[in-house]
């Protein structure tokens, strides 16, 4: 198709790291027993789950009896969210979730709000952190959950989720945060956090899709979402899927080897990309936290353009990023996160997010330096709105 | 005509939109779209004995728009007056190859921006003020999430399924 691609959307999905790869081969065919089979064959694929179990749990600081195995991370926030609520709607029937949650976060919550429950946003500021006394204010006695995911995949803002758990729980209300953007790509240990459930994702570390796992502190309770067999101990029934799941206990154990290296290579990295954007095109918002950021995130809005034509265009290159934009979603609406930012809607709509791997290289950053200062001088030429 | 993705076409018009820019003297100029909502074109017409002879534009959007305005310049050259105007959205669409569903709505301002530089070429020739005369009771209502045109009896946009308010 195109000679050579440089992909910088890694928050969409990342490629099976070529061991996980190697690792999950034989359950296709060879070792394809129900791991819930009673006769040994059973047993064995039911160890090796158990073993993927202790290295996710080890990637996160937490024990093995505290990991459910899900299909991906919004199942996770699903079952963190609406599996919470339902088990403890006597407590309270009140839900703070963040402004800048994903989808299966804020829907998992607006949906309670059809059964009942009670939901409000918390606000962020201009650089999507989550203000502690906005949150204190917002706590009430009849709050059961606060979600507040760990970073945003959008614009990378890193939240202080340790102050924020502590108020909560000060409050007698449940911690959940959605992971998903942070693991793998800084260090997450649920005891230096302080949360109560934790929701991450297959699709962001290297492992296959249709793998995901919510972390969920012992003794606390939950309501299952997908009821029938005893499988993940009842808290998720429906045959595991072990390709999946020992794929990604291979890819958290290989990640936890791999962090203290890759976060200062992609800071590297990153540092260099911003950079030279900033100084390179004019009139451009660099969105999110430039500090408390995820070391490969970058994401900016240019003024005067829309981002999916701007997507287009860096893809006729080779080079494939994401955007927020009102056009390129299937709702036709404007990204809520960059919405909540405060960031005006015209703005909004020339957002671009790209977002790096170890194996992105310095050649590719300069590529990429090369091409967007034209690639946004071309679309601003022909936008009626673009005044130099 | 609705497809998954962007046709081949699509793609080539707006890798290389034909003839966009402005025109200094241009005998209509029709603006259509809100840049909030994603979408805006500025459609410039140059007028000879009943038909256009020129056609420039500027767009702020996504690819389908951006395409869509290089198509109807291109379909506009050439044609009289009233036979551009009769130019409708599933023209546009059709010489596109298609478009895929949500972005139908690109095609419906291809052919307003187009129209209103009509129209306001031929009340500049007329004399008349655009905005004279009363004001025709509104048909259609503007779903206040995406800006699509609903009819007026529309309780939910069918474009993005959002409510749309009734004013009572």
């Amino acid at each position: 198709m195109k000679e050579k691609i440089i992909y910088l959307d890694h928050a969409a999905a990342t490629p099976v790291l070529p061991e996980v790869w190697e690792a999950i081969q034989p359950y296709f065919r060879e070792w394809f027993w129900n791991p819930s089979a009673v006769y040994d064959l059973g047993g064995e694929i039911r160890e090796r789950i158990e073993e993927a179990r202790a290295r996710v749990a080890d990637l996160i600081g937490a024990e093995a009896g505290e990991i459910i195995f899900t299909s991906c991370g919004a199942e996770a926030n699903n079952l963190a969210i609406k599996g919470l609520a339902l088990a403890h709607s006597k407590k309270g029937r009140r839900i703070l979730v963040s402004a800048i949650e994903h989808h299966s976060v804020l829907n998992s919550a607006r949906f309670l709000e059809r059964l009942g429950f009670e939901m409000a946003l918390i606000p962020v500021d201009s650089k999507g952190r989550v203000n502690p006394e906005t949150l204190q204010k917002m706590l009430t006695p009849d709050t059961i959950l606060v979600s507040v995911a760990h970073a945003s995949n959008e614009i990378g803002t890193i939240q202080d989720i340790r102050t924020l758990a502590e108020i909560a729980h000060a409050n007698g209300s449940f911690f959940h945060t959605d992971a998903v953007a942070s693991v793998g790509q800084i260090p997450v240990q649920v005891k230096e956090l302080g949360v109560d459930l934790l929701s991450l994702s297959g699709i962001s570390l290297g492992a296959p899709k249709g793998v995901g796992a919510l972390y969920l502190r012992k003794g606390l309770r939950i309501m299952p979402l997908i009821h029938g067999g005893i499988q993940e101990r009842g808290w998720r029934a429906g045959t595991e899927n072990v390709p999946g799941i020992i794929g990604l206990g291979v890819a958290a154990r290989i990640l936890k080897e791999r962090l203290p290296r890759k976060g200062p290579y992609l800071r590297r990295l990153r540092d260099r990309l911003v950079e030279g954007i900033l100084s390179r095109v004019p009139r451009t918002h660099y969105t999110g936290d430039p500090e408390r950021r995820l070391p490969g995130h970058a994401s900016f809005c240019f003024e005067g353009i829309e981002g999916e034509a701007l997507v287009f265009t860096l893809a006729a290159y080779g080079i494939y990023g994401n955007t927020g934009s009102a056009c390129a979603s299937k709702a036709l609406k404007t990204s809520p996160v960059l919405r909540a930012i405060g960031l005006p809607e015209v703005v909004a709509q020339g957002s671009l997010v790209l977002t790096l791997e170890e194996w992105n290289t310095e050649e590719e950053i300069e590529r990429v330096l090369e091409v967007l200062p034209q690639a946004v001088a071309r679309l601003r030429a022909m936008s009626p709105i673009w005044k130099e | 005509m609705f497809t998954e993705k962007y046709t081949e076409k699509v793609l080539e018009h707006f890798t290389h939109p034909r003839n966009i820019g402005t025109l200094e003297d241009a005998d209509g100029v029709g603006e259509v779209g809100n840049p909030a909502c994603g979408d805006m074109m500025t459609f410039y017409i140059k007028v000879r004995d009943g038909r256009i002879v020129d056609v420039k534009y500027k767009t702020f959007g996504c690819v389908a728009a951006i395409a869509v305005a290089s198509v109807v310049s291109e379909m506009a050259k050439g044609r009289t007056l009233e036979e551009a105007k009769a130019l409708r959205n599933e023209d546009i669409a059709r010489e596109l190859g298609g478009l895929p569903k949500q972005k139908w709505h690109c095609s419906v301002l291809g052919a307003k921006a187009l129209k209103e530089a009509i129209l306001d070429y031929e009340a500049r020739i007329s004399g008349q003020s655009r905005e004279k005369g009363p004001q025709k009771p509104r048909r259609k209502q503007t779903c206040p999430d995406c800006g699509v045109e609903n009819p007026i009896t529309a309780r939910f946009c069918m474009q993005c399924g959002a409510p749309l308010e009734k004013k009572s």
